[in-house]
């Protein structure tokens, strides 16, 4: 007998109740997916061949209002593309700040609940709580109310300015800031619990090990804790981007300023206001695709092996 | 503790230092781990810390390395109190019982991460030395996820090597190896320590492994030292029936002390004569427990024709290991008394037979007659 198996010689090796047994596990898989890949197709596939077909219909001559027929007009892109590119690129640039400002607020949160607080579970439980409860409530409500907030009248604007922070007729809504400011809170339990869940595996046992070693508390957090959250930090990073990015609540409530218009708030008034179906559904389009850009280069920067 | 039982150790030339607990307590909550701990252990020692699950030995190793605070008492290192100084800057470092391997580096990563933390600028070659002395050194580049058991053992005890501190602690390194690894690992160990002169604190569960190795042992329970000292010591000389029958195994007999002569106590056991040295014994009159190991009981079809030291009972149990037969002989008054002979060629006692157990006075060890005879008997 040689000692060296060929890779063929390997699989004759394997018995024919072997390969029957692998071929049952592949058609299980496949009936576990097929409800999944149904849903998708209807609910997904669909509407996005359906929009794309919209947003290539064009208007005949003399049509009235949200008419249209079916066509081919690529032009409709470099129209919208013209003429919202500022919007576009000021709802990328608001969700990275937003995501960049969730990720400093919510991992010391999800760091302070899930490591810091795991002898004591009931201020832990009490704080998860407070971290979910804002899904309990409206998504609008609350913007409605950080609109409150930000007031003229209200104690935040009022305390900027009596320490001249703010200048006598300056305003907190109708800005960037605010925007901003909402997206992060809107989308701040999406960054908080993929890491949250995250950190709660964390072994603190490889942080005694790492000061054993000679690492500070602080270089035990750079080497070990922020490295192992890795995966979590990725997830709650797209999950903040992505819905923010293509935000029109925030934008509407709290900007509806021409210099805080977001792609999104273009969208619904193309769709709502001006009926001009193509027009929407071509921006629509050109978000999603870039979303899925941005996507795709950040998960090939810094996805997969990494992660592991 | 018994003040005479401390070890007494050669200075050795060392980079080790010197190891001091003086009077360490550790509670959590109501739960006394570790109580009123003294322990002295000089540069250079080899020191094992032998005892069952659950007797305080990694509590013990964690307050030493600054993982766990003690409730009460200090530690110094060196002669330095090191009792507030947090883990990272104590010139400590441990194999933990669990690895504790960084997974998401590689294995060379991980043996020179103690390296890289103190800017050594050797750091790689160093650690690469370390794995190569663990023989591992073809798998440098894997994450600890992709080894055995005993392979991710071997990265823990060389990462903790390669820094070289004064004091080494090691939580049953160990455990996870087979035997031949196991032989060559603790030659090794006991190699660089002795080359190097550091200080080990080592925890095993195995006591030969603690009697091979070590220069002083000290055998816990129930979060205190029982005894300490060399191991033929410790073995020949238990001084608690916990010691007796938990290092090694022991034959203990209830007796009451009759008479004294030339530096003899004579015990009555069930009617039985046991002569027992005086400076052996823990205690010298009234009730006693005294001791014998099993290897010094000579078992025989005839009697000695001595008055002292020798029973006689029948053979309930034979079982043959191949260089020597066990024996268990059922004593009237006394109970089961367990020896075994050398495989000579003669001829075996067989079960029922009436044999004659016999031994040398000066082999037999007193203790407080108030024992539990099966303390620390390994089920
Ligand atoms: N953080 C803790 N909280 C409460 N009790 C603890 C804690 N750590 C250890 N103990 C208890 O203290 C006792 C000593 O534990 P320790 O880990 O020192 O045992 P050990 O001698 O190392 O045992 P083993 O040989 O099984 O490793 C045990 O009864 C354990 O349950
Ligand atoms: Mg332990």
């Amino acid at each position: 007998m040689t000692q060296t198996i060929s890779k063929s010689g390997l699989s004759d090796l394997r018995s024919k109740d072997e390969i029957r047994a692998e071929r049952r596990k592949g058609r299980t898989g496949i009936y576990l997916v097929a409800p999944g890949l149904l849903v998708l197709a209807l609910f997904f596939a669909l509407p996005v061949v359906v929009l794309l077909a919209m947003s290539l219909y064009v208007k005949p001559p003399g049509a009235e209002i949200g008419e249209f027929v079916p066509g081919f007009e690529i032009g409709n892109y470099m129209t919208v593309l013209s003429a919202y590119w500022p919007e576009l690129l000021r709802s990328f640039w608001f969700a990275l700040i937003a995501t960049v400002l969730a990720l400093l607020i919510g991992f010391p949160m999800a760091y302070l609940v899930a490591v810091r607080l795991r002898e004591k579970p009931l201020l832990q439980g009490i704080l998860l709580v407070l971290l979910i409860a804002p899904f309990f409530s409206s998504f609008i409500l609350r913007t409605q109310a950080w609109k409150q907030i930000l007031a003229d009248e209200g104690f935040i604007a009022q305390a900027l300015k009596f320490v001249a922070i703010l200048p006598a007729d300056g305003h907190l809504t109708a800005t960037p800031f605010a925007v901003v400011a909402g997206l992060t809170y809107n989308f701040l339990p999406f960054m908080v619990l993929p890491i949250y869940a995250n950190l709660g595996r964390l072994d603190t046992r490889l942080l005694e090990a790492a000061g054993d070693l000679y690492a500070s508390p602080m270089n035990s957090f750079f080497r070990i804790t922020l490295p192992m959250s890795a995966p979590g930090i990725f997830a709650g990073t797209l999950l903040t981007f992505i819905p923010a990015a293509g935000d029109y609540v925030n934008s509407a409530l709290l900007g509806n300023n021409r210099n805080t218009t977001m792609i999104g708030q273009v969208i619904d008034s193309r769709f709502f206001k001006v009926i001009d179906y193509p027009g929407a559904a071509a921006l629509s389009f050109v978000l999603m695709v870039s979303i899925l850009v941005l996507v795709t280069i950040y998960i090939r920067r810094f996805g997969t092996k990494e992660l592991m | 503790m018994n003040a005479n039982l401390a070890p007494t150790l050669p200075e050795t030339r060392t980079s080790g230092a010197d190891l001091e607990l003086r009077g360490i307590t550790k509670r959590f909550a109501e739960f006394v781990a570790v109580k009123d701990l003294d322990l002295l252990v000089p540069s250079g020692t080899f020191f094992a810390l032998l005892g069952p699950s659950g007797c305080g030995k990694s509590t013990t190793l964690r307050m030493i390395a600054g993982l766990e605070a003690p409730s009460e008492g200090s530690i110094s290192i060196g002669g330095e109190d090191v009792t507030s100084l947090p883990s990272h800057k104590r010139p400590v470092n441990t194999v933990f019982q669990s690895y504790a391997l960084f997974p998401h580096m590689s294995v060379l990563e991980n043996v020179a991460f103690g390296l890289k933390r103190k800017k050594d600028p050797e750091a790689m070659a160093k650690a690469q030395a370390g794995l190569e002395m663990v023989e591992l050194a073809h798998l440098a580049n894997r994450k600890p996820a992709q080894l055995s058991g005993g392979q991710q053992q071997r990265v823990a005890l060389a990462r903790a090597l390669v820094n070289r501190p004064q004091v080494l602690l090691l939580d049953e390194p160990l455990g996870a190896l087979d035997m031949k690894l196991r032989r060559q690992m603790q030659l090794e160990l006991k190699t660089i320590q002795t080359e190097v002169g550091l200080t080990f604190i080592h925890v095993t569960h195995d006591q030969e492994e603690a009697m091979t190795m070590a220069d002083t042992v000290a055998v816990m329970n129930e979060g205190r030292i029982e005894q300490m000292g060399p191991p033929r010591e410790l073995y020949e000389l238990p001084r608690t029936a916990f010691v007796a029958n938990f290092l090694g195994k022991s034959n203990l007999m209830r007796g009451e002390v009759t008479g004294k002569r030339a530096g003899l106590l004579e015990v009555d056991v069930a009617g039985h004569s046991v002569l027992l040295p005086e400076d052996r014994a823990v205690q010298t009159s009234g009730q006693v427990v005294v001791g014998v190991r099993p290897e010094k009981i000579t078992i025989d079809r005839t009697s000695s024709g001595a008055a002292h030291n020798e029973l006689s009972g029948t053979v309930i149990d034979v079982s043959f290991t191949g260089t020597t037969t066990e024996y268990l002989v059922d004593v009237p008054g006394i109970g089961r008394i367990g020896t075994f002979s050398q495989n000579r060629g003669q001829q075996p006692a067989a079960v029922g037979d009436t044999v004659y157990l016999y031994w040398e006075a000066d082999y037999s060890f007193g203790l407080a007659g108030d024992e539990r005879m099966d303390a620390g008997v390994e089920q």
